[in-house]
Protein backbone atom coordinates (compact mmCIF):
# COMPACT_ATOMS: atom_id res chain seq x y z
CA UNK A 1 0.00 0.00 0.00
CA UNK A 2 1.18 3.55 -1.00
CA UNK A 3 -0.25 6.32 1.36
CA UNK A 4 0.32 9.80 1.68
CA UNK A 5 -0.80 11.22 4.77
CA UNK A 6 -2.29 14.55 4.37
CA UNK A 7 0.80 16.11 2.71
CA UNK A 8 2.23 19.71 1.80
CA UNK A 9 4.57 20.75 -0.84
CA UNK A 10 6.22 23.97 -1.06
CA UNK A 11 8.57 25.13 -3.60
CA UNK A 12 10.95 27.56 -2.93
CA UNK A 13 9.79 28.01 0.94
CA UNK A 14 6.85 30.27 0.17
CA UNK A 15 4.83 28.96 -2.92
CA UNK A 16 2.45 26.27 -1.54
CA UNK A 17 1.55 23.91 -4.21
CA UNK A 18 -0.41 20.88 -2.05
CA UNK A 19 -2.31 21.56 0.54
CA UNK A 20 -3.28 18.69 2.69
CA UNK A 21 -3.11 15.79 -0.22
CA UNK A 22 -4.36 12.52 1.50
CA UNK A 23 -4.53 9.20 -1.06
CA UNK A 24 -4.40 5.79 -1.07
CA UNK A 25 -3.24 3.81 -3.52
CA UNK A 26 -3.97 0.01 -2.85
CA UNK A 27 -1.16 -2.95 -4.24
CA UNK A 28 -2.42 -4.34 -7.01
CA UNK A 29 -4.93 -2.06 -8.48
CA UNK A 30 -4.58 1.04 -10.68
CA UNK A 31 -5.56 4.37 -8.94
CA UNK A 32 -5.76 7.59 -10.72
CA UNK A 33 -5.99 11.04 -9.92
CA UNK A 34 -7.34 13.74 -12.07
CA UNK A 35 -6.99 17.45 -12.83
CA UNK A 36 -6.40 20.41 -14.76
CA UNK A 37 -3.56 22.24 -15.93
CA UNK A 38 -1.24 23.42 -12.64
CA UNK A 39 -3.56 21.07 -10.03
CA UNK A 40 -0.76 19.86 -8.73
CA UNK A 41 -0.52 16.21 -9.82
CA UNK A 42 3.10 15.95 -11.01
CA UNK A 43 4.19 17.73 -7.72
CA UNK A 44 2.38 14.56 -6.07
CA UNK A 45 4.32 12.23 -8.43
CA UNK A 46 7.67 13.93 -7.84
CA UNK A 47 6.77 13.87 -3.90
CA UNK A 48 6.79 10.49 -3.44
CA UNK A 49 9.90 9.81 -5.50
CA UNK A 50 11.56 11.90 -3.91
CA UNK A 51 12.69 14.09 -7.28
CA UNK A 52 10.96 17.60 -5.38
CA UNK A 53 14.35 18.73 -3.55
CA UNK A 54 16.83 19.02 -7.25
CA UNK A 55 14.03 21.71 -7.58
CA UNK A 56 13.37 23.40 -4.73
CA UNK A 57 10.45 21.83 -3.41
CA UNK A 58 9.57 20.42 -0.04
CA UNK A 59 7.21 17.90 1.76
CA UNK A 60 6.48 20.40 4.90
CA UNK A 61 3.42 18.33 6.71
CA UNK A 62 2.39 14.93 6.40
CA UNK A 63 3.79 11.69 5.57
CA UNK A 64 4.45 9.59 2.42
CA UNK A 65 3.98 5.79 3.60
CA UNK A 66 4.99 2.42 1.57
CA UNK A 67 4.23 -0.73 3.56
CA UNK A 68 4.42 1.46 6.56
CA UNK A 69 7.62 2.85 5.67
CA UNK A 70 7.99 5.94 5.65
CA UNK A 71 9.89 7.06 2.14
CA UNK A 72 9.67 10.94 2.41
CA UNK A 73 13.06 11.58 3.09
CA UNK A 74 14.39 9.32 0.84
CA UNK A 75 16.71 9.85 -1.92
CA UNK A 76 15.42 9.54 -5.26
CA UNK A 77 17.44 6.31 -6.22
CA UNK A 78 16.49 4.73 -2.80
CA UNK A 79 12.98 5.05 -3.24
CA UNK A 80 13.05 3.09 -6.83
CA UNK A 81 15.01 0.81 -4.56
CA UNK A 82 12.42 0.40 -2.60
CA UNK A 83 9.59 -0.31 -5.95
CA UNK A 84 8.54 2.63 -6.91
CA UNK A 85 9.15 4.11 -10.28
CA UNK A 86 8.18 7.20 -11.98
CA UNK A 87 6.92 7.54 -15.38
CA UNK A 88 7.38 11.19 -16.87
CA UNK A 89 5.14 13.57 -18.42
CA UNK A 90 5.86 14.26 -21.91
CA UNK A 91 7.59 10.64 -21.73
CA UNK A 92 11.02 12.08 -21.17
CA UNK A 93 13.23 8.99 -22.96
CA UNK A 94 17.15 9.07 -23.15
CA UNK A 95 17.18 11.12 -26.47
CA UNK A 96 20.26 9.55 -27.59
CA UNK A 97 20.66 6.42 -26.51
CA UNK A 98 19.53 3.86 -28.41
CA UNK A 99 15.59 2.13 -27.29
CA UNK A 100 17.29 -1.26 -25.87
CA UNK A 101 20.03 1.45 -24.04
CA UNK A 102 17.43 3.27 -22.53
CA UNK A 103 15.59 -0.26 -20.64
CA UNK A 104 19.36 -0.79 -19.82
CA UNK A 105 19.01 2.32 -18.33
CA UNK A 106 15.80 1.76 -16.83
CA UNK A 107 17.16 -1.46 -14.86
CA UNK A 108 20.22 0.08 -13.30
CA UNK A 109 19.27 -1.45 -9.97
CA UNK A 110 19.29 -4.61 -10.66
CA UNK A 111 22.00 -7.59 -9.51
CA UNK A 112 22.99 -9.15 -12.78
CA UNK A 113 23.15 -8.91 -16.44
CA UNK A 114 21.06 -12.12 -16.36
CA UNK A 115 18.35 -9.85 -14.63
CA UNK A 116 19.01 -7.73 -16.92
CA UNK A 117 18.22 -9.75 -20.12
CA UNK A 118 15.62 -11.55 -18.73
CA UNK A 119 13.54 -8.60 -17.57
CA UNK A 120 14.25 -7.03 -21.00
CA UNK A 121 12.37 -9.94 -22.62
CA UNK A 122 9.51 -9.40 -20.29
CA UNK A 123 8.99 -5.60 -21.36
CA UNK A 124 9.57 -6.88 -25.08
CA UNK A 125 6.51 -9.12 -24.75
CA UNK A 126 4.83 -6.09 -23.47
CA UNK A 127 5.21 -3.85 -26.21
CA UNK A 128 6.80 -5.77 -28.85
CA UNK A 129 6.97 -2.59 -31.09
CA UNK A 130 9.99 -2.18 -29.22
CA UNK A 131 11.71 -5.22 -29.70
CA UNK A 132 11.47 -4.58 -33.27
CA UNK A 133 12.70 -0.26 -32.70
CA UNK A 134 15.65 -1.68 -30.15
CA UNK A 135 18.60 -0.45 -32.04
CA UNK A 136 16.80 3.16 -32.96
CA UNK A 137 17.92 6.01 -31.55
CA UNK A 138 14.97 7.24 -28.74
CA UNK A 139 14.78 10.51 -30.01
CA UNK A 140 13.69 9.57 -33.40
CA UNK A 141 11.05 6.72 -32.30
CA UNK A 142 7.67 8.18 -32.87
CA UNK A 143 5.53 9.86 -29.66
CA UNK A 144 3.20 6.00 -28.90
CA UNK A 145 6.60 4.97 -29.02
CA UNK A 146 8.29 6.53 -26.81
CA UNK A 147 5.85 6.47 -24.19
CA UNK A 148 6.01 2.76 -24.54
CA UNK A 149 9.55 3.00 -23.57
CA UNK A 150 9.01 5.16 -20.83
CA UNK A 151 6.86 2.47 -19.60
CA UNK A 152 8.98 -0.22 -20.24
CA UNK A 153 11.98 1.20 -18.92
CA UNK A 154 9.76 2.13 -15.68
CA UNK A 155 9.25 -1.64 -15.73
CA UNK A 156 13.23 -2.77 -15.79
CA UNK A 157 13.56 -2.11 -12.20
CA UNK A 158 10.84 -4.73 -11.30
CA UNK A 159 8.78 -1.82 -9.22
CA UNK A 160 5.78 -2.68 -7.24
CA UNK A 161 4.08 0.61 -8.06
CA UNK A 162 4.30 3.20 -11.14
CA UNK A 163 3.76 6.36 -11.38
CA UNK A 164 1.95 7.41 -14.64
CA UNK A 165 2.34 11.79 -15.40
CA UNK A 166 -0.27 11.91 -18.63
CA UNK A 167 0.92 9.06 -20.14
CA UNK A 168 -1.95 9.76 -23.02
CA UNK A 169 -0.64 13.26 -23.78
CA UNK A 170 -0.59 13.87 -27.17
CA UNK A 171 -0.77 10.46 -28.27
CA UNK A 172 -3.64 9.45 -30.77
CA UNK A 173 -6.45 7.64 -29.13
CA UNK A 174 -5.64 4.21 -30.93
CA UNK A 175 -2.26 4.24 -28.99
CA UNK A 176 -3.48 5.69 -26.14
CA UNK A 177 -5.84 2.55 -26.04
CA UNK A 178 -2.69 0.37 -26.97
CA UNK A 179 -0.79 2.23 -23.58
CA UNK A 180 -3.65 1.63 -21.70
CA UNK A 181 -4.24 -1.67 -22.09
CA UNK A 182 -1.13 -2.84 -21.46
CA UNK A 183 -1.39 -1.23 -18.24
CA UNK A 184 -4.25 -3.02 -17.31
CA UNK A 185 -2.72 -6.49 -18.14
CA UNK A 186 0.51 -5.47 -16.29
CA UNK A 187 -1.75 -5.03 -13.39
CA UNK A 188 -3.40 -8.42 -13.57
CA UNK A 189 -0.59 -10.33 -14.77
CA UNK A 190 2.51 -8.86 -12.99
CA UNK A 191 0.40 -7.38 -9.70
CA UNK A 192 2.07 -4.34 -10.55
CA UNK A 193 -0.17 -1.76 -8.83
CA UNK A 194 -0.27 1.91 -10.61
CA UNK A 195 -0.59 5.70 -9.38
CA UNK A 196 -1.88 7.36 -12.65
CA UNK A 197 -2.25 11.14 -13.28
CA UNK A 198 -4.40 11.66 -16.13
CA UNK A 199 -6.22 15.04 -17.40
CA UNK A 200 -8.41 12.68 -19.52
CA UNK A 201 -10.54 11.35 -17.36
CA UNK A 202 -12.98 9.52 -19.40
CA UNK A 203 -10.11 7.26 -20.17
CA UNK A 204 -8.35 7.18 -17.14
CA UNK A 205 -11.79 5.89 -14.99
CA UNK A 206 -12.16 3.61 -17.79
CA UNK A 207 -8.57 1.34 -16.39
CA UNK A 208 -9.10 2.90 -13.04
CA UNK A 209 -10.09 1.20 -10.03
CA UNK A 210 -10.29 3.76 -7.91
CA UNK A 211 -9.81 7.47 -8.24
CA UNK A 212 -9.21 11.07 -6.68
CA UNK A 213 -9.73 14.47 -8.02
CA UNK A 214 -7.46 17.25 -7.51
CA UNK A 215 -8.32 20.43 -7.69
CA UNK A 216 -5.33 23.57 -6.74
CA UNK A 217 -3.17 21.24 -4.69
CA UNK A 218 -6.40 19.83 -2.63
CA UNK A 219 -8.33 16.52 -3.38
CA UNK A 220 -12.11 17.65 -3.49
CA UNK A 221 -13.90 14.46 -4.55
CA UNK A 222 -13.00 10.53 -4.21
CA UNK A 223 -14.46 7.28 -5.14
CA UNK A 224 -14.40 3.58 -6.97
CA UNK A 225 -14.15 4.42 -10.42
CA UNK A 226 -17.72 3.48 -11.37
CA UNK A 227 -18.97 5.76 -8.71
CA UNK A 228 -16.59 8.51 -10.40
CA UNK A 229 -17.98 7.59 -13.55
CA UNK A 230 -21.63 8.29 -12.74
CA UNK A 231 -21.09 10.75 -10.71
CA UNK A 232 -22.61 14.29 -12.06
CA UNK A 233 -20.01 16.50 -11.74
CA UNK A 234 -17.49 14.69 -12.74
CA UNK A 235 -19.25 13.99 -16.18
CA UNK A 236 -20.03 17.31 -16.35
CA UNK A 237 -16.66 18.65 -15.77
CA UNK A 238 -13.48 16.20 -16.62
CA UNK A 239 -15.91 13.45 -19.21
CA UNK A 240 -17.82 16.41 -21.15
CA UNK A 241 -21.46 16.04 -21.72
CA UNK A 242 -23.08 13.68 -24.46
CA UNK A 243 -19.66 12.87 -25.97
CA UNK A 244 -18.71 16.12 -26.84
CA UNK A 245 -15.13 17.12 -25.84
CA UNK A 246 -13.94 17.19 -22.58
CA UNK A 247 -14.26 21.19 -20.93
CA UNK A 248 -11.89 23.34 -20.48
CA UNK A 249 -10.26 24.19 -17.33
CA UNK A 250 -12.08 27.51 -18.04
CA UNK A 251 -15.03 26.19 -18.41
CA UNK A 252 -15.17 24.76 -15.72
CA UNK A 253 -14.12 27.61 -13.29
CA UNK A 254 -17.30 29.58 -14.88
CA UNK A 255 -19.32 26.70 -14.30
CA UNK A 256 -18.64 26.10 -10.33
CA UNK A 257 -18.62 30.43 -10.15
CA UNK A 258 -22.07 29.96 -12.12
CA UNK A 259 -23.18 26.78 -9.40
CA UNK A 260 -21.62 28.78 -6.30
CA UNK A 261 -23.98 31.64 -7.19
CA UNK A 262 -27.61 29.94 -8.22
CA UNK A 263 -26.72 27.99 -4.91
CA UNK B 1 60.99 4.26 -53.25
CA UNK B 2 61.46 7.65 -54.31
CA UNK B 3 62.96 10.08 -51.77
CA UNK B 4 59.75 12.63 -52.39
CA UNK B 5 57.42 9.48 -51.78
CA UNK B 6 59.64 8.37 -48.69
CA UNK B 7 59.13 11.58 -47.14
CA UNK B 8 55.53 11.56 -47.58
CA UNK B 9 55.11 8.55 -45.98
CA UNK B 10 56.98 9.10 -43.43
CA UNK B 11 55.31 12.57 -42.52
CA UNK B 12 52.09 10.52 -42.45
CA UNK B 13 52.90 7.54 -40.07
CA UNK B 14 54.67 10.06 -37.30
CA UNK B 15 51.22 12.25 -37.92
CA UNK B 16 49.17 8.91 -37.25
CA UNK B 17 51.19 7.57 -34.46
CA UNK B 18 50.77 11.55 -32.90
CA UNK B 19 47.45 11.81 -33.61
CA UNK B 20 46.80 9.10 -31.82
CA UNK B 21 48.37 10.19 -28.39
CA UNK B 22 46.24 13.40 -29.35
CA UNK B 23 43.03 10.96 -28.98
CA UNK B 24 44.15 9.46 -25.73
CA UNK B 25 44.17 13.26 -24.00
CA UNK B 26 40.63 14.35 -26.37
CA UNK B 27 38.74 11.76 -24.45
CA UNK B 28 39.74 13.39 -20.82
CA UNK B 29 37.56 16.21 -22.35
CA UNK B 30 34.61 13.61 -23.49
CA UNK B 31 34.43 11.64 -20.42
CA UNK B 32 33.87 15.51 -18.70
CA UNK B 33 31.32 16.89 -21.28
CA UNK B 34 29.49 13.18 -21.93
CA UNK B 35 28.79 13.18 -17.77
CA UNK B 36 28.48 16.70 -16.82
CA UNK B 37 27.80 18.64 -20.00
CA UNK B 38 30.71 20.99 -18.81
CA UNK B 39 33.86 21.27 -20.69
CA UNK B 40 37.13 20.34 -18.53
CA UNK B 41 39.51 23.82 -19.31
CA UNK B 42 41.82 22.08 -16.94
CA UNK B 43 42.75 18.65 -18.62
CA UNK B 44 45.37 19.74 -20.13
CA UNK B 45 47.03 20.79 -16.50
CA UNK B 46 45.86 17.63 -15.29
CA UNK B 47 48.29 15.84 -17.33
CA UNK B 48 50.84 18.23 -16.57
CA UNK B 49 50.53 17.49 -12.64
CA UNK B 50 49.95 13.84 -12.96
CA UNK B 51 53.60 13.75 -15.48
CA UNK B 52 55.04 16.41 -12.92
CA UNK B 53 54.08 14.04 -10.27
CA UNK B 54 55.86 10.69 -11.63
CA UNK B 55 58.80 12.27 -13.48
CA UNK B 56 59.96 14.19 -10.03
CA UNK B 57 59.54 10.59 -7.48
CA UNK B 58 61.36 9.06 -10.05
CA UNK B 59 64.01 11.48 -10.76
CA UNK B 60 64.26 13.18 -7.26
CA UNK B 61 63.54 10.71 -5.15
CA UNK B 62 64.67 7.70 -7.27
CA UNK B 63 61.28 5.71 -6.63
CA UNK B 64 61.36 3.39 -10.07
CA UNK B 65 58.85 3.63 -12.63
CA UNK B 66 55.58 1.53 -11.45
CA UNK B 67 55.73 3.33 -8.05
CA UNK B 68 56.18 6.30 -9.04
CA UNK B 69 53.10 6.50 -11.51
CA UNK B 70 51.47 4.13 -8.79
CA UNK B 71 51.55 7.19 -6.92
CA UNK B 72 50.98 9.76 -9.18
CA UNK B 73 47.82 7.65 -10.05
CA UNK B 74 46.40 7.56 -6.43
CA UNK B 75 47.11 11.49 -6.22
CA UNK B 76 45.28 11.99 -9.22
CA UNK B 77 41.95 10.04 -8.11
CA UNK B 78 42.18 11.66 -4.92
CA UNK B 79 42.52 14.74 -6.42
CA UNK B 80 39.62 14.54 -9.04
CA UNK B 81 37.48 13.26 -6.05
CA UNK B 82 37.74 15.55 -4.03
CA UNK B 83 37.50 18.41 -6.57
CA UNK B 84 33.88 17.04 -8.03
CA UNK B 85 33.12 16.37 -4.15
CA UNK B 86 34.06 19.90 -2.43
CA UNK B 87 34.04 22.37 -5.95
CA UNK B 88 31.88 20.97 -8.70
CA UNK B 89 28.86 19.30 -7.14
CA UNK B 90 28.05 22.14 -4.84
CA UNK B 91 28.11 23.79 -8.34
CA UNK B 92 25.36 21.36 -9.87
CA UNK B 93 22.55 23.00 -11.09
CA UNK B 94 24.59 26.15 -11.89
CA UNK B 95 24.59 27.11 -15.01
CA UNK B 96 27.45 24.93 -17.18
CA UNK B 97 29.55 28.31 -17.48
CA UNK B 98 29.79 28.65 -14.05
CA UNK B 99 31.71 25.14 -14.08
CA UNK B 100 33.71 25.87 -16.63
CA UNK B 101 34.66 28.85 -15.04
CA UNK B 102 36.00 26.96 -11.89
CA UNK B 103 37.91 24.77 -14.14
CA UNK B 104 39.44 27.55 -15.80
CA UNK B 105 40.65 28.67 -12.46
CA UNK B 106 41.82 25.53 -11.38
CA UNK B 107 44.01 25.41 -14.71
CA UNK B 108 45.62 29.00 -13.69
CA UNK B 109 46.08 27.43 -10.34
CA UNK B 110 48.48 24.72 -11.40
CA UNK B 111 49.93 26.46 -13.48
CA UNK B 112 51.58 28.36 -11.24
CA UNK B 113 51.35 25.51 -8.22
CA UNK B 114 52.98 22.73 -10.21
CA UNK B 115 57.06 24.60 -11.23
CA UNK B 116 56.58 26.23 -7.22
CA UNK B 117 56.33 22.64 -5.43
CA UNK B 118 58.31 20.77 -8.16
CA UNK B 119 60.72 23.01 -9.41
CA UNK B 120 60.84 24.66 -12.97
CA UNK B 121 63.06 22.51 -14.58
CA UNK B 122 62.35 19.84 -17.34
CA UNK B 123 62.55 15.93 -16.47
CA UNK B 124 62.36 13.00 -18.61
CA UNK B 125 60.18 10.17 -18.27
CA UNK B 126 62.09 7.39 -19.21
CA UNK B 127 59.76 4.29 -20.54
CA UNK B 128 62.09 0.96 -20.56
CA UNK B 129 62.38 1.45 -24.40
CA UNK B 130 65.27 1.67 -27.29
CA UNK B 131 65.65 5.13 -28.24
CA UNK B 132 66.93 3.88 -32.38
CA UNK B 133 63.73 4.48 -34.81
CA UNK B 134 62.32 1.45 -36.38
CA UNK B 135 62.51 0.96 -39.80
CA UNK B 136 59.55 -1.24 -41.56
CA UNK B 137 59.87 -1.00 -45.23
CA UNK B 138 58.76 2.81 -45.97
CA UNK B 139 58.06 3.42 -42.25
CA UNK B 140 60.58 5.35 -40.25
CA UNK B 141 59.12 5.64 -37.26
CA UNK B 142 61.07 6.39 -33.30
CA UNK B 143 59.81 3.75 -30.51
CA UNK B 144 59.09 6.29 -28.54
CA UNK B 145 56.18 7.56 -30.70
CA UNK B 146 54.98 3.87 -31.22
CA UNK B 147 54.29 2.99 -27.76
CA UNK B 148 52.93 6.66 -26.96
CA UNK B 149 50.62 5.24 -29.91
CA UNK B 150 49.96 1.53 -28.23
CA UNK B 151 49.27 2.80 -24.89
CA UNK B 152 46.87 5.33 -26.78
CA UNK B 153 45.12 2.48 -28.72
CA UNK B 154 44.68 0.25 -26.08
CA UNK B 155 43.16 2.77 -23.30
CA UNK B 156 40.88 4.13 -26.10
CA UNK B 157 39.59 0.68 -27.03
CA UNK B 158 38.83 -0.04 -22.99
CA UNK B 159 37.22 3.60 -22.51
CA UNK B 160 35.39 3.01 -26.20
CA UNK B 161 34.03 -0.97 -24.73
CA UNK B 162 33.23 0.81 -21.06
CA UNK B 163 31.27 3.70 -22.56
CA UNK B 164 29.63 1.65 -25.15
CA UNK B 165 29.05 -2.33 -24.38
CA UNK B 166 29.09 -1.76 -20.05
CA UNK B 167 25.99 -1.28 -18.38
CA UNK B 168 27.91 1.35 -16.12
CA UNK B 169 29.18 3.12 -19.67
CA UNK B 170 25.32 3.11 -20.48
CA UNK B 171 24.12 4.66 -17.26
CA UNK B 172 26.73 7.22 -17.62
CA UNK B 173 25.46 8.53 -21.26
CA UNK B 174 22.05 8.18 -19.79
CA UNK B 175 23.08 10.85 -16.69
CA UNK B 176 24.83 12.92 -19.76
CA UNK B 177 21.28 12.82 -21.45
CA UNK B 178 19.52 13.53 -18.07
CA UNK B 179 20.13 14.28 -14.68
CA UNK B 180 16.43 14.40 -13.62
CA UNK B 181 15.16 11.19 -15.00
CA UNK B 182 18.41 9.02 -14.13
CA UNK B 183 17.63 9.97 -10.79
CA UNK B 184 13.84 8.78 -11.71
CA UNK B 185 15.65 5.28 -12.86
CA UNK B 186 17.67 4.80 -9.30
CA UNK B 187 20.54 5.53 -10.88
CA UNK B 188 22.72 7.81 -7.99
CA UNK B 189 23.72 10.85 -10.39
CA UNK B 190 26.94 12.04 -7.95
CA UNK B 191 28.69 8.87 -7.67
CA UNK B 192 28.60 8.76 -12.00
CA UNK B 193 29.89 12.53 -11.84
CA UNK B 194 32.65 11.13 -9.45
CA UNK B 195 33.15 8.41 -11.88
CA UNK B 196 33.52 10.49 -14.90
CA UNK B 197 36.28 13.19 -12.88
CA UNK B 198 38.22 9.54 -11.79
CA UNK B 199 38.48 8.52 -15.06
CA UNK B 200 39.25 12.18 -16.49
CA UNK B 201 42.52 11.62 -13.60
CA UNK B 202 43.08 8.19 -15.19
CA UNK B 203 43.83 9.45 -18.96
CA UNK B 204 45.20 12.40 -17.78
CA UNK B 205 47.45 10.54 -16.29
CA UNK B 206 48.49 8.46 -19.53
CA UNK B 207 48.13 11.47 -21.41
CA UNK B 208 50.25 12.54 -19.49
CA UNK B 209 53.09 9.72 -19.35
CA UNK B 210 52.71 9.18 -22.89
CA UNK B 211 53.88 13.07 -23.95
CA UNK B 212 55.86 13.20 -21.04
CA UNK B 213 57.78 10.72 -21.99
CA UNK B 214 57.71 11.91 -25.86
CA UNK B 215 58.08 15.76 -25.31
CA UNK B 216 59.84 15.61 -21.52
CA UNK B 217 57.97 16.89 -18.40
CA UNK B 218 57.64 20.81 -17.50
CA UNK B 219 54.70 23.19 -17.42
CA UNK B 220 54.84 23.29 -21.46
CA UNK B 221 53.07 19.94 -21.06
CA UNK B 222 49.75 21.81 -19.99
CA UNK B 223 49.67 23.15 -23.61
CA UNK B 224 48.27 19.87 -24.54
CA UNK B 225 44.84 20.94 -23.47
CA UNK B 226 44.91 23.68 -25.72
CA UNK B 227 46.86 21.37 -28.19
CA UNK B 228 44.14 19.22 -28.08
CA UNK B 229 41.08 21.36 -28.38
CA UNK B 230 40.62 21.34 -31.61
CA UNK B 231 40.74 17.54 -31.98
CA UNK B 232 38.19 17.31 -29.54
CA UNK B 233 35.75 19.90 -31.45
CA UNK B 234 36.46 17.92 -34.80
CA UNK B 235 35.35 14.86 -33.59
CA UNK B 236 32.59 15.94 -31.54
CA UNK B 237 32.72 16.55 -28.04
CA UNK B 238 30.69 13.63 -26.97
CA UNK B 239 32.14 10.81 -29.04
CA UNK B 240 35.09 8.48 -28.54
CA UNK B 241 35.30 7.72 -32.05
CA UNK B 242 35.37 11.05 -32.94
CA UNK B 243 38.30 11.54 -30.82
CA UNK B 244 40.37 9.19 -32.68
CA UNK B 245 39.37 10.02 -35.76
CA UNK B 246 39.69 13.70 -34.60
CA UNK B 247 43.30 13.17 -33.22
CA UNK B 248 44.16 11.13 -36.73
CA UNK B 249 42.97 13.68 -38.73
CA UNK B 250 45.29 16.74 -36.53
CA UNK B 251 48.41 14.43 -35.90
CA UNK B 252 48.89 13.67 -39.55
CA UNK B 253 47.33 17.55 -40.85
CA UNK B 254 49.71 18.82 -38.95
CA UNK B 255 52.78 16.79 -39.57
CA UNK B 256 52.16 17.34 -43.31
CA UNK B 257 51.86 20.92 -43.12
CA UNK B 258 54.80 21.14 -40.76
CA UNK B 259 56.19 18.71 -43.61
CA UNK B 260 56.04 21.26 -46.39
CA UNK B 261 54.89 24.45 -44.91
CA UNK B 262 57.57 25.10 -42.63
CA UNK B 263 60.86 25.24 -44.92
CA UNK B 264 59.10 28.13 -46.29
CA UNK B 265 57.26 30.00 -43.92
CA UNK B 266 60.10 28.95 -41.52
CA UNK B 267 58.39 27.26 -38.64
CA UNK B 268 55.04 27.53 -36.54
CA UNK B 269 52.79 25.74 -38.86
CA UNK B 270 52.05 22.73 -36.58
CA UNK B 271 50.92 25.19 -34.12
CA UNK B 272 48.23 26.67 -35.97
CA UNK B 273 46.90 23.74 -38.25
CA UNK B 274 44.77 22.36 -35.73
CA UNK B 275 42.90 25.35 -35.40
CA UNK B 276 42.59 25.88 -39.02
CA UNK B 277 40.83 22.37 -39.56
CA UNK B 278 38.57 23.21 -36.36
CA UNK B 279 37.35 26.29 -37.87
CA UNK B 280 36.43 24.79 -41.26
CA UNK B 281 34.99 21.62 -39.43
CA UNK B 282 32.81 24.08 -37.52
CA UNK B 283 31.65 25.89 -40.54
CA UNK B 284 30.47 22.61 -42.00
CA UNK B 285 29.05 20.59 -39.12
CA UNK B 286 28.56 22.97 -36.15
CA UNK B 287 28.32 19.76 -33.98
CA UNK B 288 31.67 18.12 -34.60
CA UNK B 289 31.85 15.30 -37.27
CA UNK B 290 30.82 12.74 -34.68
CA UNK B 291 29.07 14.74 -31.58
CA UNK B 292 25.14 14.38 -31.28
CA UNK B 293 23.00 16.51 -33.25
CA UNK B 294 20.33 18.15 -31.20
CA UNK B 295 17.16 15.89 -31.56
CA UNK B 296 14.35 18.29 -32.68
CA UNK B 297 11.52 16.07 -33.95
CA UNK B 298 8.28 17.72 -35.22
N1 LIG C 1 9.75 23.91 -9.36
C1 LIG C 1 8.68 24.68 -9.10
N2 LIG C 1 8.84 25.86 -8.46
C2 LIG C 1 7.78 26.64 -8.19
N3 LIG C 1 6.51 26.32 -8.50
C3 LIG C 1 6.29 25.18 -9.15
C4 LIG C 1 7.36 24.30 -9.48
N4 LIG C 1 6.85 23.23 -10.12
C5 LIG C 1 5.51 23.43 -10.18
N5 LIG C 1 5.17 24.60 -9.61
C6 LIG C 1 3.81 25.13 -9.48
O1 LIG C 1 3.01 24.19 -8.83
C7 LIG C 1 1.71 24.17 -9.38
C8 LIG C 1 1.34 22.75 -9.74
O2 LIG C 1 2.20 22.27 -10.74
P1 LIG C 1 2.18 20.80 -11.27
O3 LIG C 1 3.20 20.67 -12.32
O4 LIG C 1 2.26 19.88 -10.12
O5 LIG C 1 0.72 20.72 -11.89
P2 LIG C 1 0.05 19.56 -12.75
O6 LIG C 1 -1.21 19.22 -12.08
O7 LIG C 1 1.01 18.47 -12.99
O8 LIG C 1 -0.27 20.33 -14.09
P3 LIG C 1 -0.23 19.79 -15.61
O9 LIG C 1 -1.52 19.06 -15.82
O10 LIG C 1 -0.19 21.05 -16.39
O11 LIG C 1 0.98 18.96 -15.74
C9 LIG C 1 1.73 25.09 -10.57
O12 LIG C 1 1.10 26.28 -10.20
C10 LIG C 1 3.19 25.33 -10.82
O13 LIG C 1 3.41 26.64 -11.29
MG1 LIG D 1 1.90 17.70 -14.61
Amino acid sequence: MLQLNNIEVIYDNVILVLRGVSIEAPEGAITTVLGANGAGKTTMLKAISGLLRPERGDVSRGSIEFNGERIDRMLPHQIVRNGIVQVFEGRRVFEHLTAEENLIAGGHILPSAAKLKQNMELVYEYFPRLSERRDIQAGYLSGGEQQMLAVGRALMSEPNYVLLDEPSLGLAPMIVQEIFGRIQRLRDEQNVSFLLVEQNAKLALEIADAGYVMENGAIVLEGQASQLRDNADIKEFYLGMSGEDRKSFRDVKHYRRRKRWLA
Amino acid sequence: MSGETQFFVELVSNGFLTGLMYSLVAVGFVLIYKSTDAINFAQGEFCMIAAIIVASTMTLYGFPLWAAVGISLIFMLGFNLGLERFVLRPMIGRPVVAIIMATIGLALMFRGLGPLVFGAETRPINLPIEQAPVIWGPFFMSQIDILGAAISVLFLAVFGWFFLKSRKGVAMRAVADSHQVSMAMGINVERYFALAWMLAGLVALLGGIVWGNAIGVDTQLAQLGLKVFPVVILGGLDSIIGCIVGGLIVGVCEAIAAGYLDPIVGGGTKDFTPYVLMILVLMIRPYGMFGKPIIERI
